[in-house]
């Protein structure tokens, strides 16, 4: 099934994108107004919040170029000495740049 | 169902303090809203329907994904697909957070997970971690990440050609930093890093082998076993939970 992407298409389709978003925040909180909040779901919880984020970091160190992986490391090694978020991202953002200014990227 | 009460309030004062923590992060995502009114623009989109989809969707990775698949005629099944998948991280974020969204009213949770995006997500489950309950930033902070994401939109479906390359100024990566910091900031036991690493190499698995957009969903989901399977012992964490 296509959609036209005239004025009405368009909007159309916005609002199919928009409702399946939608669904994706809201779904995990309704599916959980369902489960018994036991100490063995709560570790499941608590491991499995920060496990996301190692999902989103890891592949994009292996599927980025030098810069990515520069970025990433800076940031590790500033919050590991500092553990001030923001300087770390500044540190991150700056050896990507740099990295690929000087053209090892 | 009588006469249930819901514990957590929201404090404003907490609100407008976590808006303003959030905003140096936000001036990051003005960029990227940037880029994505730029790519909309050149995929043929209004500049009235690239800002509306920004303002309504507010995701920017699918928004990315989503236009890229642009055209005459758009189909639809895929389109949904993909969005679905790159969004599906959302099931997970918002059901760590449920042990706090409980003690809110339904309409007062729906609506915040209105606001729910990876940064503001990542500061509040690492503050529950650490014993500290924070909803305030995802409604303050939420709400600096969706004015910068529509500002950047509008200066992007404006002003795109000033942001050809925001590569090349390391930009595609404030995201990626920020949430590395934010899990390096976590409290780190045996088992959690046990949990990341068995959440690393299936991610890195599902990305190599199994269709695009899964590894999240899937090294989140292989984490969270162990915690299921390896509970920690601390004695005093039910005690100030009360029974529930």
């Amino acid at each position: 099934m296509t959609i036209e992407t005239t004025t009405l298409g368009t909007l159309a389709l916005i609002a199919i994108i928009t409702a399946v978003t939608v669904v994706t925040r809201f779904g995990g909180v309704f599916l959980m107004s369902f489960v018994t909040i036991s100490p063995r779901i709560e570790s499941f919880i608590n491991t499995m919040a920060s496990s996301v984020l190692i999902a989103i970091i890891v592949p994009m160190a292996f599927s980025g170029d030098v810069g990515s992986v520069a970025a990433l490391l800076a940031t590790a090694a500033v919050m590991l000495a500092t553990k001030k978020p923001l300087p770390s991202i500044a540190a991150g953002i700056a050896a990507a740049g740099f990295v690929r200014y000087a053209g090892f990227a | 169902m009588t006469s249930v009460s819901y514990p957590y309030q929201l404090s404003a004062s907490k609100v407008r303090a976590e808006f303003f923590r959030l905003l140096p992060i936000s001036l990051f995502v003005v960029a990227f809203g940037a880029a994505f009114g730029l790519a909309a623009m050149q995929k043929g989109l209004e500049p009235l329907q690239a800002l509306l989809m920004s303002a309504t969707v507010f995701a920017g990775a699918s928004q990315f994904a989503a236009v890229d698949m642009w055209g005459g005629e758009v189909s639809l099944l895929p389109v949904i697909a993909v969005v679905f998948a790159i969004n599906s991280r959302h099931l997970l974020m918002g059901a760590s957070l449920y042990p706090m969204l409980r003690d809110m009213s339904p309409g007062r949770r729906y609506s915040l997970l209105l606001l729910l995006t990876d940064a503001n997500w990542a500061v509040s489950a690492q503050e529950y971690q650490r014993g500290t309950r924070n909803l305030e930033v995802i409604l303050g902070g939420g709400l600096a990440i969706w004015m910068a994401w529509i500002i950047g939109t509008w200066l992007g479906v404006y002003f795109g050609g000033l942001l050809q390359n925001p590569k090349s100024l390391g930009l595609d990566m404030v995201l990626g930093c920020f949430l590395l910091a934010m899990a390096l900031g976590g409290k780190k036991s045996p088992r959690t890093l046990v949990a990341w690493t068995v959440a690393a190499v299936s991610s890195l698995a599902a990305w190599k082998w199994l269709p695009p957009n899964m590894h999240v969903v899937i090294g989140a989901l292989a984490g969270g076993a162990i915690g299921f399977f390896w509970l920690e012992k601390k004695p005093d964490e039910h005690a100030k939970e009360g029974s529930s």
